[in-house]
């Protein structure tokens, strides 16, 4: 296996794991609805209870993504980690409140009230998206830092990747294109969570809620979401050579569209698919429209990351030093490091596949008060 | 300190996993309804001490790259493999069949629960085992070469894999970690259930879960000993300094005495239990400072020299990073593989900064040992009457079981220290100390984040006792014989 297949394949699946995180988010977009008045506390709880049960799913793909990043992209995972501090740092700290949240809320002993709890659940809901998206942004728009490895021999400042301003990270939510992409993450997990309570939960008025609310959040995301792309087709990128040296290339991401037609196709299927879920969610009584959209998601997201890496990309642009640049190539593992996770990531349909098979056993029954009634645990 | 407090709730994890799987395995085979309300019990408080587990377990992950920026670049080839495994089998495993364990009851059938419950625990037992292949290394760094090119340590070869999976340090930290785990959950259950004996509730919960306890427990003391022995051995070998820190040996010697408590020595017992040689060498640390002769008759360098060689391997680097003379690159080539072993001794001052805080070490290394002894005398004892039923009674026994659980777990955090803090100040053995494994962040932001955290994990720490408590008052569904 030579050395660039290996980074081509654990791009793919940083990819892939990319899209299997934004699909899963549907967690915190059902979670929106902990908020809305229109449904009882009988009915929040049961919205709770169906995202209660998959919240890990999300967490540990998340945690994976990380894992994943830091393993096959290591320099990645100390430049932007290290350097795009704070909007990391915030990320965590939503999760980490989600993480105690569903365990916590319903004890009388929890010290700051169920609805605090609930709070957090929904701050992880808005923020997590949005900042996740964002973060994602600036794969596009590129950021403030320069990565210099002789600096280690430097006792006076050893430090590899430096950021180049104060605000580590924060800058990014002034930085528009960035935000779109957030704010476009935030309406589309919001209509996953939509479609998914659709099909999980057994209950008329929370259905109807559901349809109205993919209904409504349809508009904003397509407009967020086609402004963001819009404006990637006609940005500057930036292209790496073959010898590795970054210069700006005038529509380098409509030619990377162009030039992969693979992966223009994938994202075309991508968004028929996702739009054909919104459709069945938002405008007719079909409650499998979370299956089309969460294909359709991964695959538009999958996409964007090959979109953003292959075709010689940089995919985490520094504009304050362009050879600072991270491109799949420079930024990478060894080959013989790559090569053993290659061969350990064969075991990733057994595990896909015994996911599959626990969550038919469990999904077999939907959610409705009597099933909640007689679960034990519950939340 | 996210990782101290991760340890808080990582070994009740590990060690509850395996008593309510026990459990449950007499309920699938018993058929005893008893016993799956004396599981359903226990998982209740796994539950609750999972959660707040997996939230500072995110925040240890990802701050290896937030304030550990060099440090991750460094490792990142060195730690991919382990943790992609950790990732792909561990991390799924653990948190698919954790929802079954607790959302499956009435969905699956009695052996795919009981699996699951099983799975839930092997899956956090193998996820230990990974990350301390990721801490077993960075205290013994095997199997790595640095690539001047990529200016970090690779896995090069087939080899150097295995000698990554199968380090030694690795292998002991992960007996020692999980074993260490069964002995906290262990003398939780038995704490727990000794309580419900005093207030003269579900007598037959409470001894049917002392007896299960005491058992995971006495078995995880037994191994975390013989672990705890290799370990020693180890740190001998690998991290000397750790060791004289340990046991605040000055001058060392062969015949080296073990120093009970200041003042109360068993001579020769050092040198027996970290060289299993009664005549066997061990150095003190001013012996590490100023160079000596090791076991096999190696000459160890002075930290001095170390450091000069440490500084030859940085120039040598820079050089080679930035000359486009291959004479004088293959020189610096040359140079560079000579003194890279030091290359960490490069950052440092002055020699006495390889010393690490000898008393924190030292008196938590007698804690630790202490505690531990404790913990197997009180589980012998409590099981044993438990066993013969003859606890009824002996409410002092049954208070000091209770007292056992927050000192298993000064003991387990005292463990931590002495393998954390003894290892200063070094992230990997010789080859990257703290202060140059750090993120370019301002004091300020470090601080601000570090008394963030250390906020939300004490507001969880203090709701996650509370809610405990409320739950081991409400009890068990078993019936109140």
């Amino acid at each position: 296996m030579s050395y660039t297949f290996l980074q081509n394949y654990w791009w793919f699946l940083i990819a892939l794991l990319g899209g299997l995180l934004v699909f899963l988010m549907f967690v915190q977009g059902a979670n929106l609805h902990l908020g809305n008045r229109t449904l009882s506390t009988l009915q929040k709880r049961m919205i709770l209870n169906s995202t209660g049960r998959k919240w890990e799913l999300t967490f540990t793909t998340l945690v994976t993504f990380g894992g994943a990043f830091f393993a096959s992209f290591p320099l990645f995972y100390s430049t932007s980690f290290g350097g795009a501090y704070w909007v990391w740092v915030l990320i965590l700290i939503t999760f980490v409140f989600q993480a105690v949240s569903y365990e916590f809320q319903n004890k009388q002993e929890n010290l700051i009230g169920s609805q605090a709890f609930r709070v957090f659940l929904m701050i992880n809901a808005l923020l997590a998206p949005f900042l996740i998206g964002t973060a994602v942004g600036t794969f596009f728009t590129g950021s403030d830092f320069t990565v210099n490895k002789v600096a280690i021999t430097d006792p006076a400042s050893p430090v590899i990747s430096t950021w180049g301003n104060g605000w580590h990270g924060l800058e990014a939510l002034v930085q528009y294109h960035a935000v779109l992409l957030g704010c476009a993450l935030m309406f589309l997990t919001a209509i996953l969570g939509g479609l998914y309570i659709l099909n999980n939960v057994n209950d008329d008025v929370i259905h109807t809620q559901m349809h109205r609310s993919v209904k409504m959040s349809i508009v904003p995301f397509l407009t967020f979401f086609l402004s963001w792309l819009l404006i990637l087709l006609v940005r500057p990128g930036y292209a790496a050579n073959e010898d590795g040296i970054i210069s700006l290339e005038k529509y380098k991401y409509l030619h990377n569209f162009l030039q992969m037609p693979v992966v223009l196709a994938l994202f075309l299927i991508g968004v028929a698919l996702l739009l054909w879920g919104i459709y069945q969610g938002a405008f007719t009584k079909k409650r499998s429209g979370i299956w089309p959209a969460g294909i359709g998601t991964v695959l538009v997201v999958m996409s964007v990351f090959f979109v953003a890496g292959y075709n010689g990309t940089a995919y985490y642009p520094s504009c304050t030093d362009l050879p600072s640049s991270l491109t799949i190539r420079n930024s990478s593992s060894s080959q013989f490091t790559l090569q053993v996770m290659f061969w350990v990531s064969l075991l990733i349909p057994f595990v896909v596949a015994y996911i599959a098979y626990a969550w038919r056993q469990m999904d077999r029954k939907k959610i409705t008060p009597d099933e909640i009634a007689e679960t034990r645990h519950k939340y | 300190m996210t990782a101290a407090y991760h340890w808080l709730f990582v070994p009740l994890t590990l060690g509850l996993a395996l008593v309510m799987a026990v459990m449950e395995t007499i309920y699938v085979i018993r058929k005893d309804d008893f016993w799956k309300k004396t599981a359903q019990y226990w998982m209740k408080l796994f539950a609750i001490n999972f959660a707040v587990g997996i939230a500072t377990g995110i925040i240890l992950e990802f701050e290896f790259g937030t304030n550990w920026s060099n440090y991750s670049w460094f490792v990142g080839d060195m730690f991919g493999a382990p943790l992609a495994i950790e990732g792909i089998l561990a991390f799924f495993m653990e948190a698919t069949f954790f929802a079954v364990m607790f959302f499956g009851w009435e969905k699956v059938s009695k052996r795919f629960h009981l699996a699951s419950t099983w799975l839930t625990g092997i899956g956090a037992s193998i996820s230990a085992y990974w990350i301390l292949v990721a801490n077993g290394w960075m205290q013994n760094p095997v199997g790595t070469t640095f690539n001047p090119e990529a200016v970090r340590s690779e896995m090069a070869s087939a080899q150097a894999f295995w000698e990554v999976i199968s380090n030694p340090v690795a292998v002991s930290k992960f007996f020692h970690a999980i074993t260490s785990g069964w002995v906290t959950g262990g003398v939780f259950v038995v704490g727990i259930s000794c309580w419900y004996l005093l207030k003269n509730r579900q007598r037959k919960f409470a001894r049917a879960s002392i007896l299960i306890g005491s058992i995971v427990g006495i078995v995880g003391s037994f191994a975390v000993m013989l672990s705890g022995d290799a370990s020693g051995v180890h740190a001998a070998e690998f991290q000397p300094m750790k060791l004289a820190a340990a046991e605040g040996l000055n001058d060392g010697g062969r015949r080296a005495a073990f120093t009970i408590v200041p003042g109360i020595r068993i001579p020769g017992m050092l040198s027996i239990l970290a060289t299993h040689d009664i005549d066997g060498y061990v150095p003190g640390i001013n012996d590490i400072l100023n160079g000596y002769t090791d076991n096999e008759g190696n000459e160890i360098p002075s930290v001095a020299e170390k450091m000069a060689m440490g500084r030859k391997a940085l120039v040598a680097l820079s050089l080679y990073r930035s000359t486009d003379d291959p004479s004088e690159k293959a020189e610096a080539r040359y140079a560079l593989e000579e003194n890279v072993q030091y290359m960490g001794y490069g950052h440092l001052e002055k020699p006495e900064d390889v010393i690490p805080p000898v008393g924190i070490v030292f008196w938590a290394f007698r804690f630790m040992i202490g505690l531990g002894m404790l913990m197997l005398l009180e589980l012998l004892v409590v099981g044993w009457l438990a066993w013969k039923d003859k606890l009824t009674g002996k409410r002092w026994l049954m208070i000091a079981a209770l007292a056992c659980i927050p000192l298993v777990y000064i003991c387990g955090q005292s463990g931590w220290i002495v393998a954390e803090v003894g290892r200063q100040p070094w992230t990997i053995q010789g080859l990257l100390p703290v202060n140059v494994a750090i993120s370019s962040l301002s004091a300020g932001a470090v601080k601000t984040t570090f008394f963030l955290f250390l906020a939300i994990f004490t507001l969880f720490l203090v709701i996650e006792i509370r809610i405990l408590i409320g739950a081991i008052k409400k009890g068990p569904e078993t019936s109140n014989e």
